[in-house]
């Protein structure tokens, strides 16, 4: 286990040590200088070098490469051109607002979807268990900011049950929660589906196994044997299923977080971009990248310790 | 092909799914003739109104007609899923056919390459592209074969590693056939379906994406229409009107649907097997 364990670290850093490299690359590519992009084409020859160089962009590109990742280990991301402040700074501000977001939309579908699977699963091929199911796909299938759009046209504008813009005063609880619910409903809507599908079918499968009916067998209430026995098993791939889906919900919380002009770390990788903020477009991708990695790393961890045959697989 | 299409017409779910599906190619390759203006026409004096007989989805801010600009949005939804899921999928197919038959340092290699992107999300990928390069409808397209390139790729590697250890492989071996005729008549065949099942699941992603980054700003250039376009502009005319809204947002959900009940359709129908309990 602890050799898996560093493969797949291994692994995950080269991952994002690649990505990196790749993105530098990618701006390096491009025709057009990103200083002169930034300043606009009134900026003098000499405007145009000073910026440059604030952006590290004035050296050779494995040089630039080498520069950001010594960097990174000191937990140095470089400076925000526009604001002046260190880009670790400006992304870290933003980071737990898109994690609470994600956090409280998983939680808010896992609290309907894990329910809803398991109880089409008792009700095989009944109507509530056909609605179920097409329901599931309608959800899943709709993009998350088309959710976003319509639950702040109805709810926020039309309606005015909730507001519509910011993530709520800092440090009232009430009113930050109050500026949760509409997001996290955008973001989780599509994920009640996924996980009630996903519930459903590895229900399915856990309720035709030996000790399910062994435990039957042993006279058990039909509760126990279903809550106990069975959900507990059928809930186990949900986990991985949302390490992996971290790269959904991180886009997911992107379009959200614009249409309901919630500061996180989506918006500030597009604000970033519109303003051509290279250094806090790369932390910030970096940082969500990571973030990324990391979730679907651990999904692969707890998968292994979970199943011993995945573990020689790599 | 025929019975396959006579299977899924009987299941309602398939039937309403093909039919949302030609009901969108057709409306969307005779948008020319369909339409009643010009989607990009200019009409002030119309601005912002609500649906009439006149103009079936209500005008925007400019005045122009929501009905045409959605159907000429179809145009382009449709191009960027065809053309994307197309080349990914050749692409895809070609590299994963090479990781599975290659030397083990390419496998490792091509593997690790799919990794990396993979590593992005998807919609970040795209941002950090278009930051780069500029909007414009033709990145949409490329970080699209990009990002789904993988998708096909894995899968055609683990058929063609499957299939490579089979006793019948290694007597065609034997007798001198090349990795080309192994390639194209033993594993092109068998991941064909999986691929096709995949490739129409896929679709309604695709869309999806092209929409939210025209929706972002960072797709196709205005005045061109498109779905996310239209949402943009809803977006910003929210508490004046709801109707661009609902205007780009019915063809784009009703196209996801379409395409994702008949892929399920089509996996039921192909491959039996991958329907398991769901």
């Amino acid at each position: 286990m602890l050799l898996y364990l560093l493969k797949r670290v291994a692994l995950g850093l080269a991952i994002v040590m690649l990505a990196v490299t790749l993105l530098f690359c990618m701006i390096h590519l491009v025709p057009g200088d990103p200083a002169r992009i930034l300043l606009g084409p009134r900026a003098t020859p000499e405007l145009i070098a000073s910026m440059s160089a604030r952006m590290g962009l004035d050296q050779p590109l494995p040089i630039q490469i080498l520069k950001f990742f010594g960097n990174l280990l000191r937990g140095d991301l470089g400076m925000d051109v526009i604001t002046n402040r260190p880009v670790a700074e400006t992304v870290f501000s933003q980071l737990p607002y898109t994690l609470w977001l994600i956090l409280s939309a998983i939680s808010f579908a896992a609290l309907i979807g894990i329910p809803l699977g398991c109880y089409s699963a008792l009700h095989r091929n009944t109507l509530i268990d056909r609605i179920t199911g097409i329901l599931s796909v309608a959800c899943i299938t709709v993009p998350a900011f088309v959710v976003a759009l319509y639950s702040l046209l109805i709810f926020a504008v039309t309606l005015n049950w909730f507001p519509a813009v910011g993530a709520g005063e800092k440090g009232n609880f009430w009113s930050q929660a109050q500026h949760l619910v509409l997001p996290a409903i955008a973001i989780g809507l599509s994920w009640i589906g996924y996980l009630a599908r996903l519930v459903r079918a590895s229900m399915l499968e856990v309720m035709g196994e030996n000790h399910i009916r062994t435990a039957r067998a042993y006279g058990l209430p039909e509760r126990i044997v279903v809550y106990r026995y069975a959900l507990k098993l059928a809930i186990l791939p949900t986990i991985t299923v949302i390490g992996v889906g971290m790269g959904f919900l991180l886009s997911a919380a992107l379009f959200t977080e614009i249409v309901f002009a919630r500061p996180g770390i989506g918006k500030l990788i597009y604000d970033s971009i519109t303003t051509r903020n290279y250094p806090v477009v790369m932390g910030s991708v970096l940082i969500s990248t990571v973030l990324f990695v990391v979730s679907t790393t651990l999904s692969d961890l707890i998968n292994a310790w979970l199943d011993p045959r995945i573990r020689s697989s790599l | 092909m025929i019975g396959i299409l006579k299977r899924i017409t009987r299941e309602p779910l398939g039937l309403i799914g093909l039919s949302l599906v030609v009901l969108m190619l057709v409306s969307a390759l005779l948008a020319g003739l369909i339409a009643p203006y010009d989607p990009i026409e200019l009409a002030i004096i119309d601005r912002l109104q609500a649906p009439s007989a006149n103009h079936l989805l209500g005008t925007d801010q400019l005045g122009r007609d929501l009905f045409s600009r959605v159907l000429y949005g179809g145009q382009v939804a449709l191009k960027v899923a065809l053309v994307s899921i197309g080349a990914a999928l050749g692409i895809g197919v070609l590299l994963g056919m090479i990781a599975g038959f290659g030397p083990r340092w390419l496998d490792n290699f091509i593997m690790l390459f799919f990794d990396t992107i993979r590593s992005f999300p998807t919609v970040m990928f795209a941002l950090a592209t278009v930051a780069l390069v500029g909007p414009s409808l033709e990145t949409v397209i490329a970080v699209i074969i990009v990002t789904t390139i993988p998708n096909y790729g894995r899968v055609v590697r683990t058929q063609t590693l499957s299939i490579k250890s089979n006793e019948f492989i290694k007597a065609e071996r034997a007798m001198g056939a090349s990795t080309t005729r192994m390639l194209g008549v033993h594993v092109l065949p068998n991941v064909m379906g999986p691929l096709m099942i995949l490739a129409s699941m896929d679709i309604p992603t695709v869309i999806a994406l092209e929409a939210g980054l025209s929706f972002l700003g960072m797709g196709v250039k205005p005045p061109t229409p498109s779905w996310g376009s239209i949402l943009n502009d809803g977006f910003g005319l929210i508490r004046n009107t709801p109707w661009p809204i609902i205007a780009g947002s019915i063809p784009l959900v009703l196209i996801t649907l379409g395409f994702t009940f008949l892929g399920e359709s089509l996996r039921d129908q192909i491959d039996p097997k991958l329907r398991r309990n769901l």
